[in-house]
């Protein structure tokens, strides 16, 4: 591999974005049971879930902060160092970044400052309101990129016209190019990711407050939200994942190729490996253990019917196998442990034992790395998976690069984002450390009702309904 | 479809220029308030000066983000040339953004002295040079880049450098800073608004002389930059405008009239950016080799039907950004209180 423009823009895209994307699916995620934490405590009027919410709310604050800091990077690294990609495809893929922008940002940064800063200015229910906005903000702000990105995965809805001089892509059918074959399904299985891990992650603090005795009302009752969330999103993940697979199938034959390692063609049905290693040399999966036919029955719904390998497409339409392959596995397999974990532990709950598993416990306060790494590996698939085009068939990535940056230019700013992202990681790191030390306020305990039943019922209610004054 | 007298790649020209007028006013204030940032006496003053703009910076910020948004949509091409031609000062605008935007949410997470003085630091520093950055680039726009038949950027980051675009930089150091200082006096009071008025009235005085200079400077050593002047009269109402907006800020605040007087720089700053972009129409990006390879509004734009259904998308999303914008800024007018969740 020589390190030249493209292939350092390259390394500068995947570190900037896998940056970012740290902090993306953690706000979307937190919000989500922010939301339903404040409209608990409306309907309650529980002080806990008050106190929870605020809590989260601050981890929320110091994680999106780094997402907009390190969001704006992403929003100028097409021009700065794909231009000849931007002159390409601004005219659709720009629109929805555009729009993104116009419908997303603007509500998600406007309420967030009431979100944060207005517990003591608003009433409780315009707070709700505020919250409740923000997560649709994050959520919208998902929905553009995604569409955006898909768009690059499947293009639909356009037409190659050139334009002084230069061919490049435009919108014939804007809808077309907002429900191009794979956004639904990409959108869904993005989300569905970004909720599972702001559950884990709330999991993973709730589960450390409980093994150390600290926060418990609060932190059980938050543990079995997030648990609820974790328990459906994992499940409908797993339909999500399906679809979506079914679809890369039809649309992208090459990338699925490469997920499951399918170097030729098969005479008869595809297999399906649970795990291996893709050696490229010798094309074939080594160490492995397959189902045979599964492959073409979850595509075709029949275990005979053959499906497209690598040898179908020449060697330099071909995505790298062995990270596309491993990424994609070792996604899944993520995606099945959850399954199961959260699935156990609803159990457990249901018979109100689970908070006594010192060491299920345990698991859940390192599942939110296993959460990240689903997240990220997803992502590795699905853009190595692309390889070697930008825009899947239109465009290859080799092509995409600013003529007008030179290789020392972009090495210079990867040093930069390299130097500026570790301090910033780190210190993010200490102050969620420190706000999580520091952990919720504790006035529920505080007014002598230490209170660790989780039924509504037995709660002690605060019987004035929530007021300004109050918080 | 588009009736003929609507000319979308005009109407996108100008509304690139509304996202830039609703950036440079909002960002405008909060970047000036780094800059002065260093100059607040204790701590208890920083958190003031910081929790000020606390709940509308990131807001602010936004605007940036869709105008980008928007010049990618719209005129892809200068998009990519301007981002890839500047490529390393866009990467320095980045890191100052970047520091800024955390140094805000972690300066008062430690009561440890070195920390907040490090972020107060970086904080200042960060919002300074971004403030000079976007004077640099719009000087540079000014004066013409070295743009190719091929439509890219032909020169290296230090040939942005020249004294022009440097003079520009340091015009809009003091125009955000004098703006800052004017949203302060709204937002404070007592012995520390009495501080804040000393430095207004400095940054006051640097700014006319500056405005004097580069208005100056435009014209002698930019010749083409007041050429348009000519087809368009309207524009020396604009330019009166900015001096009776510049001369009514001192008397508002004098008057005690602080809302006035920031009405009048956030005139100032929309009537420059008016300005600009009438020194440039139809160009979006002038070629200094030969005027033939200059991008303009029409040879660097989107197709029409993009044009058109990105002008129903800011015409629905536009109000509703408005709207919500009015709200936070009315929720959280007033002087700056401390309470549990400030910075």
């Amino acid at each position: 591999m020589s390190f030249d423009a493209v292939t350092l823009s390259r390394l500068q895209f995947a570190l900037t974005v896998a940056f970012h994307y740290i902090f993306v699916p953690l706000t979307i995620g937190l919000a989500l049971i922010m939301v339903i934490l404040e409209g608990l405590y409306l309907k309650t009027g529980l002080k806990v879930y008050e106190n929870m919410a605020r809590f989260w709310t601050r981890l929320f604050a110091a994680t999106f902060a780094m997402g907009v800091a390190s969001g704006i990077v992403m929003e100028f690294q097409f021009g700065t160092n794909w231009a000849t990609y931007s002159r390409f495809v601004g005219d659709v893929f720009g629109s929805a970044l555009a729009a993104e922008g116009i419908f997303a940002f603007f509500l998600e940064s406007g309420f967030l400052a009431v979100l944060v800063f207005g517990w003591d200015r608003v009433s409780p229910r315009m707070h709700f309101f505020s919250t409740l906005m923000v997560c649709l903000g994050s959520i919208f702000s998902a929905l553009w990129i995604i569409i955006a990105n898909s768009w690059q995965q499947t293009p639909a809805g356009h037409q190659i016209v050139e334009f002084m001089g230069e061919k490049r892509a435009e919108i014939v059918d804007f809808w077309a190019v907002v429900f191009n074959p794979s956004s639904v399904n990409r959108i869904t299985h993005t989300l569905l990711g970004a909720f599972i891990l702001g559950a884990f992650f709330v999991m993973s603090v709730c589960g450390y407050y409980i093994l150390k005795g600290r926060h418990l009302d609060g932190a059980k009752r938050s543990f079995t939200v997030a648990l609820v969330i974790a328990t459906i999103a994992s499940l409908l993940q797993l339909a999500s994942g399906h679809s979506s697979a079914r679809q890369v199938a039809f649309t992208q034959p090459a990338k699925l190729a490469a997920f499951e390692g399918l170097f030729k063609t098969p005479e008869g049905g595809a297999p399906l490996y649970l795990f291996g290693h893709p050696d490229t040399a010798t094309e074939e999966v080594k160490f492995g253990i397959a189902i045979p036919g599964m492959l073409s029955f979850l595509v075709h719904g029949n275990f005979t019917k053959p499906i497209d390998g690598l040898d179908k497409f020449k060697p330099e339409d071909r995505p790298p196998v062995a990270l596309s392959f491993h990424a994609y596995h070792a996604m899944v397999a993520i995606g099945m442990f959850f399954i199961g974990l959260t699935l156990f532990a609803s159990f457990l709950r249901w018979r109100g034992v689970l908070f006594e598993q010192r060491w299920l416990l345990w698991i859940f306060v390192f599942s939110i790395l296993l959460a990240y790494a689903a997240n990220h590996l997803g992502w590795v698939a699905a853009e190595v998976g692309r390889q070697p085009w930008v825009v899947y068939g239109l465009l290859r990535t080799s092509d995409s690069v600013s003529k007008s940056v030179s290789a020392a230019e972009v090495a210079a700013s990867i040093a930069m984002f390299v130097i500026i992202y570790s301090l910033l990681f780190l210190v993010w790191l200490y102050v969620m450390g420190d706000k999580i030390r520091h952990g919720p306020a504790e006035d529920s305990e505080a007014l002598g009702a230490p209170n660790h039943g989780l039924q509504p019922a037995v709660a002690v209610e605060i019987k004035n309904p929530p007021s300004q004054q109050e918080a | 479809m588009t009736p003929d007298w609507l000319d979308l790649n005009l109407l996108w020209f100008f509304l690139i220029g509304v996202l830039l007028v609703g950036y440079a006013v909002l960002d405008g204030f909060d970047l000036g308030v780094g800059t002065l940032h260093l100059f607040a006496k204790n701590d208890l003053e920083r958190r003031i000066l910081m929790n000020s703009i606390g709940p509308v910076w990131d807001g602010n910020e936004v605007w940036l983000v869709t105008a980008g948004g928007a010049l990618f949509a719209a005129f892809p091409k200068v998009y990519a040339t301007a981002f890839s031609g500047f490529y390393l000062a866009f990467m320095l605008l980045l890191m100052a953004l970047i520091f800024r935007a955390v140094a805000l949410e972690f300066r008062s997470k430690q009561p440890w002295p070195w920390w907040r003085q490090m972020w107060d630091v970086v904080f200042s520093l960060g919002s300074s040079l971004a403030a000079f950055l976007f004077g640099v680039a719009v000087g540079n726009i000014i004066q013409g880049l070295p743009i190719g038949a091929d439509g890219e950027y032909q020169g290296g980051f230090f040939e942005l450098l020249s004294p022009y675009p440097l003079l520009v930089g340091v015009f809009n150091l003091s125009l955000f800073a004098l703006h800052g200082a004017i949203y302060l006096e709204i937002k404070t009071e007592g012995e520390l608004q009495q501080r804040v008025r000393r430095w207004l009235w400095w940054c006051y005085a640097v700014f006319v002389c500056l405005y004097l200079v580069t208005t100056v400077v435009t014209f002698a050593h930019v010749p083409h930059a007041t050429a348009n002047f000519r087809y368009f009269p309207w524009v020396w109402l604009v330019v009166a405008l900015i001096v009776l907006a510049i001369a009514n800020i001192p008397r508002a605040v004098y008057f005690g009239h602080p809302v006035q007087a920031f009405i009048s720089s956030s005139l100032v700053i929309g009537g420059l950016i008016v300005l600009f972009g009438v020194a440039l129409f139809p160009n979006l990006l002038i070629s200094s080799i030969d005027p033939k390879f200059s991008l303009t509004a029409y040879n660097a734009a989107s197709s029409q039907k993009t044009l058109g259904i990105m002008a129903i998308i800011a015409a629905i999303g536009m109000p509703l950004v408005l709207c919500y914008t009015t709200v936070i800024y009315y929720i959280f007018r007033g002087k700056v209180k401390l309470d549990k969740m400030s910075y």
